[in-house]
């Protein structure tokens, strides 16, 4: 076991769960869509890290060198940065939507709203409809 | 991984890292992700991955950014402070991590060039681009040649996405229903 040759794995492990702890730990879902991107970037960082090769040069070919970088990784994680923005565009269009028909973004207090509305069903169709249309 | 800039690299996004966790104002959190995705950009460089560098730094740093920029506007800055209690999620955290290192104990070592990664297609791509392609970018002969369904269902996505936001925030109905 080679402690430098695996540091990069773990350094990015701890980087993911302090990601995937914001996600989990927080209250609040914009928190938490920051947190899913913090978790994605360190992923990012785990792909390309496996495709470094020693003395390796970014993989543009030209005369004089023979030792490339792996080029494999760096398409596979160009793609999925891409699609991280448009899954995040979706989950903060969702957070602006809960927003308007709960007036909170806090877990607790969407959740306390969930139940009241069960509670009370003589209000709860009119008020839902209400918040909805804002 | 002996390079004494990637661990410096390495070294900030951990402190970024653990000051999202801390604050609450989302403000802070917002440009705390915005600098680790910054961070990031200059390990790929420092990675010989040019091309997901500038990807990243425009998409990851800067469109990302300005959404959730937007979505505070709209929303509110300032996160409730938590009541729960947070030695269940470092519990599951720190188990989940733990997993994830005995997982890596068998992975290649940093830069070997002849870990199973590096050995696969990576060289043909290298060795035939330029004359099946004509481009010395390898990366972008990869991505829209030899991968070109990859970037097509790529493109799927977005658009999916796209509907998916426009949808959701009635884009073209609001104005009217107010």
């Amino acid at each position: 076991m080679d402690i430098l040759g695996h540091l990069n794995y773990w350094v990015v492990v701890f980087l993911m769960m302090t990601g995937f702890y914001v996600v989990i730990a927080s209250g609040n879902l914009v928190k938490k869509v920051v947190g899913l991107n913090l978790f994605q970037a360190s992923v990012f960082i785990l792909y390309i890290s496996m495709g470094v090769v020693t003395g390796g040069e970014p993989p543009i070919l030209r005369d004089g060198t023979d030792v490339y970088s792996n080029p494999l990784p760096h398409v596979l994680i160009l793609t999925a940065i891409v699609v991280g923005v448009a899954t995040t565009a979706l989950g903060l269009a969702l957070a602006i939507r809960i927003k308007e028909a709960y007036g909170s973004l806090e877990e607790d207090e969407i959740h306390l709203k969930e139940t009241e509305g069960l509670n009370d069903t003589s209000n709860h169709s009119g008020e839902s409809a209400g918040g909805i249309d804002g | 991984m002996s390079d004494p800039i990637l661990i410096a690299l390495f070294a900030m996004m951990i402190l970024i890292a653990l000051a999202a966790i801390r604050l609450s104002d989302l403000f802070a959190v917002v440009i705390m992700f915005s600098i680790y995705s910054l961070l990031a950009a200059s390990m790929f460089v420092q990675m010989d991955a040019v091309d997901v560098a500038f990807t990243e730094a425009a998409v990851g740093a800067g469109i990302s950014t300005i959404l959730m920029l937007a979505t505070l506007v709209l929303t509110g800055r300032f996160e409730k402070p938590s009541t729960h209690k947070s030695l269940l999620p470092l519990t599951v955290v720190g188990l989940t991590g733990a997993v994830l290192v005995y997982g890596t104990l068998d992975m290649p070592l940093f830069g070997d060039p002849n870990s199973s990664v590096n050995l696969h297609v990576a060289d043909r791509y290298l060795e035939q681009s330029s004359t099946e392609i004509g481009i010395p970018n390898v990366v972008t002969s990869i991505l829209a040649s030899y991968r070109g369904y990859d970037t097509f269902g790529e493109l799927t996505v977005i658009f999916t996405a796209g509907i998916g936001v426009m949808a959701l925030l009635g884009i073209g109905v609001r104005g009217r229903r107010k």
